[in-house]
């Protein structure tokens, strides 16, 4: 049998933890955040956020998160409205997710103001954004 | 003979179906070099499907994404200036996003379109009307006035009639043809 050199495969388990570890995009846009002032960030706080519901002006019925997303990230939701399918959240099971910072933003904006009725702070994105990452893992 | 003449019939049949086949791939080429082929299909359809990435992108995540020749370029405006609050929903876009897809939306508008729905859609509406709801113009109204409620607005796996392709099974191809409608929980519609 061949003899693979320690060196080879302690490179391997490096390449395999980092590409399983947080993506590219994720980290770059907490950077951000952390440049604003913001952090450390936490999945708990996050998932708390998630699982709140909120009501303001434009909501007199409680929306949350889960109003479209639901509770469980790993599952396709359905917009609230439209019933349009939504993919799963959780980038275990939808590889696409948290993959480009524009989208990211884009999608903060639009939704942090349908669900929370204001735009969400650094700090509350960046908890978002760790609990959307470790959900499903 | 005979085999001769079998020969015959079989290069012709060939020849026909290579012929078809070659038109047929080059059907899907650009705007530009249409082929008869992809003419005479899009002669079937009731309005021209999307074919921008942003559109489809941006305004397909949350619903169907509605043909521009469905509504007049009116409507697109004042559609596009006011997505802040888009019926209850934030969709916020990019200045530059929202102004490629509004030239698209104007574009591809009912106003011009040869497509026979967008057509009857225009010919429905008053001279300065711009719905912002394809179910408010008089053209869609009258062709969705026979539906009971129980089928569509009362059903629980649609709820109004805003969904195209939930019934229309083709919608997303641009083809809205009576034949093809299916209503979930309902089944075919037979008028």
């Amino acid at each position: 049998m061949m003899k693979i050199p320690g060196t080879l495969i302690a490179a391997g388990a490096l390449l395999l933890a980092q590409s399983t570890s947080a993506s590219p995009a994720v980290d770059t846009i907490l950077e951000v955040y952390r440049n604003a002032g913001a952090g450390p960030f936490s999945a708990e706080a996050g998932e708390r956020m998630w699982r709140e519901k909120y009501s303001h002006a434009d909501a007199p019925a409680e929306r949350s998160c889960g109003s479209c997303h639901t509770n469980n990230l790993t599952k396709s939701g359905k917009h609230a409205k439209t019933q349009k399918a939504i993919k799963p959240m959780a980038p275990t099971v939808n590889v696409d997710r948290l993959t480009d910072t524009k989208d990211i933003e884009k999608w903060f904006m639009r939704n942090c103001k349908w669900t929370l009725g204001r735009e969400c702070t650094a700090q509350e994105k960046g908890d978002f954004l760790l609990y959307i990452q470790k959900s499903g893992a | 003979m005979k085999t001769c003449q079998k020969i015959l019939s079989l290069v012709a049949v060939t020849v026909t179906a290579g012929l078809l086949f070659s038109v047929a791939v080059y059907g899907d080429d650009d705007d530009e070099h249409k082929s008869v082929f992809s003419r005479w299909k899009e002669s079937k359809l009731d309005v021209a499907p999307v074919n921008n990435p942003a559109y489809r992108e941006e305004c397909g995540s949350c619903h169907f994404a509605y043909q521009p020749g469905l509504l007049p370029q009116d409507s697109w405006r004042e559609m596009m200036a006011g997505l802040e609050n888009h019926f209850g929903d934030n969709a916020e876009l990019s200045a530059d996003l929202n102004q490629e897809i509004l030239d698209y939306l104007l574009t591809n508008a009912a106003d011009d379109s040869n497509y026979k729905r967008s057509q009857r859609i225009m010919g429905s509406l008053g001279t300065s009307e711009a719905p912002l709801r394809i179910t408010d113009t008089v053209y869609f109204k009258r062709k969705h006035d026979e539906i009971p409620a129980s089928y569509v607005v009362d059903n629980k796996e649609l709820g109004s009639l805003s969904q195209c392709a939930s019934c229309h099974t083709r919608a997303e191809a641009g083809s809205y043809d009576e034949d093809e409608i299916k209503i979930p929980g309902v089944g075919r519609w037979e008028d």
